[in-house]
């Protein structure tokens, strides 16, 4: 039978992945971007797998706000990402170092 | 036992894709990818019994967000190797520490779990449970403001896109209504005052 | 009394505290008349004091003044003990201590430090008296200690003077020697009885005596005996014994003054009176004494024998000061405390009155001191040469004078002292006693001759200016010539035979010599014509001016002669045994290259080197290394984050 811990482990897995994904393409804003999207619905993952357990409705609702903000990061992480572009004809995050002390 | 396989085939495939999403050369593959992956995601919501939220990943995620993610990505012409290269050499720490989290969270997960958490499968809704209607009538209740303040972090989201992106550009002819429901007669016409003068048309005979 | 008591020692502070930090408002007279008042006061009570208790039969107080801390039970107070002892030291030291104020107005007279000077010396009477009339180890510490910054800053009343300053601080590192078993002697006092009160500690004598300690493991020492050659150790720094001696010829470069008061009547004299004090403790261990018993003989003949050689006329007085402080010391060696007193007072006033008599020939030769460069000045200065014939008959114990009742009853004291055995220790002693009195009237009168007699060597414009000192320096002269001539009469009897300090100084029977030589006593006459017709001691002592006379005045060309004869000899007491080498180029140049090398290898090296400088510079290593980490890169704090995050889960998880 697929229970909680399967879909637990699934999500431990996804989260890992995305941080490896982070680590790896550490220079591409917009693969740092996916790999928060990805990282998102492994806690999305766990969220509805717990709701799901216990029975609880919240949980799912928590996700849905999750998606909403998500959304909404999304939207203006691109938005600020095709600003950097235009200014610096650049993604490469270890360019956007103008800010450094 | 359905069920068991149907799962592992997607969670393969979830998996897969979400690896795709990280080794991806092209940004473009990548987000076809992630794609990939909230589909299989969803359908593993499914599987569970939260219809509603598998629907909504599919609608809004991959309707809208991802395409949106297409949109950038295919409108920055971004160098392909420029970004991806250089890649592997903080490949070793990162699996070093996917590993590592993995095992860690793993352990926790089937050793060190309460007796409550388990894999017996979860129980099954009862007879005539609607997920839709079940999180509605949470949503509107209990979470009414919640759900007020989410929309209005929408709200803030397109209004600052919108802002953030919108340029002027040199020359760029457009409508000031203000400034035209503002204006006054003066600023349009300039009466200026002179003496008459008998133009000369020559003598006629 | 209680009042009176407090009086006699508060009086000398406040003139000193007024004389000190007033001294510019009011004036070099008002300096010296506020000490003298203070001191003459403070005589006056004291002489009141030994009245009430002696001819008035009053009993010795004891009291607690104030409780200035108790921790675990043991009380530190401040309080007095005013037994006959006590009195009779009070009154020495208050009467010399006059007697040298009223002589400085006229030596110090030119001197700009004049305030300053009568400031000192007025506080040394007030450290003085606190430890004489103590009643407890803490505070009998404290004088100890008071009089010995006194003597610091007197040694070096001449700052400027680069002997002065070297000769003060070796003789504060020598007491710091002598001190550090005093204090360890006063420690030891305290981790058996768990009490600083002399009457306390007394009573629990037999019980320690009866205990060990082991301060080297498997050795186990009596534990009285540690403790009375541990205080004695004390009295040898302060009393100037062998070998802790070499402070006192150098404390010479101070004021004379200073040398007639602190350096030869008073301050070194408080070694012997301390162990007097503690006869209670000392009675109960035969080692300690004959410790006490060697170290006094040693010192007593062959720091005379120093005195022959020297020329500086102060350093010839320091040298007798040596010796006599020695007979003090054998005396206290044979429980013969109440001699060693008698000795100390008698000695008190025939030595400040020498050293006074020596600085009033130093102030007609204009502070010339090489007794070489005088002679003949008997017909120039009558006053200073009479009473320097009594100070120095009574220095060699002629018969009649105080010196000869205090030496000749210690010398039979000595030849009484049958209980420590015929042994070494027994024949030492006394010999170095009996040949001592040679020793003594030889160099006295060499330094009497070659100062008062024979032709006179100082150049011309000295010469011219001769004359006798005035009033001020000749009245206390004769002040103490009086005592220094006739009191041995009137207190011989009281003194060592008549019980006089009662309870104050405790003997057991079987020590008790001077109750055997009270046996044959019938009166001071009867004394003297004992002396004369048996012992050897008077003969030696004639024999001995007469020697000097004979090499000093009748062929003063022999003693260079044997000089070069005996040159091995003579080098060797003109180099004062060579202790001053020793210490110098023994202790403290090898003191030296121990902090030296502590300095360096220990010092700069280790600590400075590796711990301070070290963990600043690995510090700053390890932070140019952990520099790299911040990047400034927000992803790389992001990874640390991650990165620490997975840490502790694993330490959670397996730890």
């Amino acid at each position: 039978m697929i229970g909680l811990q399967h879909y637990l482990t699934l999500s431990a897995i996804l989260f890992s992945l995305s941080i490896a994904g982070i680590f790896v393409n550490r220079r591409n804003l917009i693969l740092l971007l996916m790999c928060i999207e990805l990282m998102l619905l492994a806690v999305n993952f766990n969220f509805i797998a717990f709701s799901r357990s216990l029975g609880d409705e919240t949980g799912q609702v928590f996700v849905f706000f999750i998606l909403t903000v998500a959304a909404a990061e999304a939207a203006i992480g691109l938005a600020i990402l095709v600003v950097v572009f235009r200014n610096r004809r650049s993604i490469n995050v270890q360019e956007l170092d103008t800010m450094k002390g | 036992m359905f069920h068991t396989i149907l799962f592992y085939f997607f969670a393969i495939v979830l998996i897969g894709a979400a690896i795709g999403v990280i080794f991806a050369r092209n940004p473009v593959h990548a987000v076809m990818f992630l794609v990939l992956a909230f589909f299989q995601s969803a359908v593993l919501w499914l599987l569970i019994e939260a219809e509603f939220l598998a629907i909504v990943l599919v609608l809004v995620y991959v309707g809208a967000v991802m395409v949106l993610f297409l949109f950038v990505v295919m409108m920055l012409d971004i160098n392909v190797e420029e970004v991806s290269g250089g890649y592997t050499r903080y490949l070793p720490l990162g699996v070093l520490v996917a590993v590592l989290m993995v095992t860690e969270l793993a352990q926790i997960i089937w050793l060190r779990s309460t007796p409550g958490i388990s894999a017996a499968g979860f129980a099954s809704t009862p007879d005539g449970y609607s997920n839709t209607k079940a999180l509605g009538a949470v949503l509107y209740t209990e979470h009414v403001y919640a759900f007020e303040i989410a929309a209005v972090i929408l709200l803030l989201a397109i209004v600052a896109a919108i802002t953030l992106t919108m340029r002027k550009r040199p020359g760029l002819k457009q409508q000031d209504i203000a400034a035209q429901v503002a204006v006054r007669a003066a600023d349009r016409i300039r009466i200026v005052k002179m003496d008459a003068v008998k133009p000369d048309t020559g003598s006629e005979p | 009394m209680h009042g009176i008591h407090l009086t006699i020692v508060l009086a000398p502070l406040a003139a000193a505290i007024v004389a000190g930090l007033f001294g510019r408002q009011i004036g070099r007279a008002g300096a010296h008349w506020i000490t003298n008042l203070a001191v003459g006061s403070s005589f006056v009570l004291s002489a009141m004091v030994l009245k009430h208790l002696y001819l008035d039969g009053g009993q010795a107080e004891n009291y607690s003044l104030y409780t200035w801390a108790v921790s675990e039970g043991l009380r530190m107070e401040v309080g007095f003990l005013v037994d006959r002892l006590t009195a009779l030291m009070m009154v020495v030291v208050t009467f010399v201590s006059w007697m040298v104020h009223i002589y400085t107005i006229g030596y110090m007279h030119d001197d700009p430090g004049y305030q300053r000077f009568f400031s000192y010396i007025s506080l040394f009477t007030f450290a003085m008296l606190m430890l004489v009339m103590s009643n407890n180890f803490l505070q009998l510490f404290f004088g100890w200690e008071a009089v010995g910054v006194v003597s610091y800053l007197l040694i070096g009343f001449w700052f400027k003077r680069e002997t002065a300053i070297f000769a003060n601080l070796k003789a504060f590192l020598v007491n710091r020697v002598g001190d550090f078993g005093f204090i360890l002697g006063i420690a030891g006092v305290v981790m058996f009885t768990n009490s600083l009160d002399y009457a306390t500690v007394f009573a629990s004598a037999g019980s320690i005596a009866a205990q060990s300690v082991e301060v080297l493991p498997g050795i186990p020492w009596n534990a009285m005996t540690l403790i009375c050659i541990l205080l004695f150790i004390g009295a040898m720094g302060k009393s100037a014994q062998a070998p802790l001696h070499v402070w006192l010829p150098d404390s010479m470069e101070g004021p004379t003054p200073i040398s007639a008061l602190i350096h030869a009547a008073t301050m070194v004299t408080a070694g012997i009176f301390m162990v007097a004090r503690m006869s209670p403790l000392f009675e109960l261990s035969e080692t300690a004494l004959a410790v006490v018993l060697t170290i006094g003989a040693i010192t007593a003949f062959f720091m005379g024998l120093l005195g022959i050689v020297q020329n500086d006329i102060k350093r010839v007085i320091a040298y007798s000061t040596l010796s006599q402080l020695g007979y003090m010391t054998v005396a206290l060696g044979v429980s013969a405390y109440s001699a060693a007193i008698f000795h100390l007072m008698t000695h008190a006033f025939f030595k400040a009155l020498l050293f006074l008599g020596a600085g009033s020939v130093i102030i007609a030769m204009h502070h010339e001191q090489d007794i070489r460069k005088m002679g003949g000045l008997r017909k120039y200065m009558p006053i200073t040469y009479w009473t320097a014939v009594i100070g120095t008959l009574a220095l060699i114990g002629f018969p009649g004078t105080s010196g000869f009742f205090s030496k000749d009853a210690l010398i039979e004291a000595v030849r009484e002292s049958h209980w420590h055995g015929q042994g070494a220790v027994y024949w030492i002693a006394y010999l170095s006693v009996v040949l001592g009195v040679f020793v003594t009237a030889l160099y006295s009168f060499r330094m009497f001759f070659l100062v008062f007699h024979g032709e006179e060597r100082m150049d011309k414009e000295t010469k011219s200016h001769l004359h006798e000192s005035p009033w001020v320096v000749t009245v206390p002269l004769i002040l103490l010539a009086i005592p220094s001539a006739i009191i041995g009469w009137f207190t011989i009897e009281p003194v060592l035979f008549g019980g006089f300090f009662g309870e104050a100084i405790r003997v057991t029977s079987e020590h008790d010599v001077l109750a055997r030589i009270g046996e044959t006593f019938h009166g001071s006459w009867e004394f003297i014509v004992h002396a004369v017709t048996a012992g050897p001691a008077v003969y030696l002592a004639l024999a001995g001016a007469l020697t000097a006379w004979f090499l000093f005045l009748k062929r003063p060309d022999l003693p260079e002669k044997w000089a070069e004869k005996f040159s091995g000899v003579y080098n060797l007491l003109d180099r004062k045994y060579y202790f001053d080498d020793l210490y110098i180029k023994g202790f403290a140049a090898g003191g030296r290259r121990l902090g030296l090398f502590l300095w360096k290898s220990g010092d700069e090296l280790v600590i400075d080197g590796m711990m301070v400088n070290g963990t600043a510079r690995s510090i700053g290593r390890f932070a140019s290394v952990l520099r790299r980490v911040q990047t400034g890169y927000l992803y790389h704090y992001a990874f640390a984050m991650f990165f620490g995050l997975t840490l502790i889960l694993a330490w959670l998880l397996w730890a």
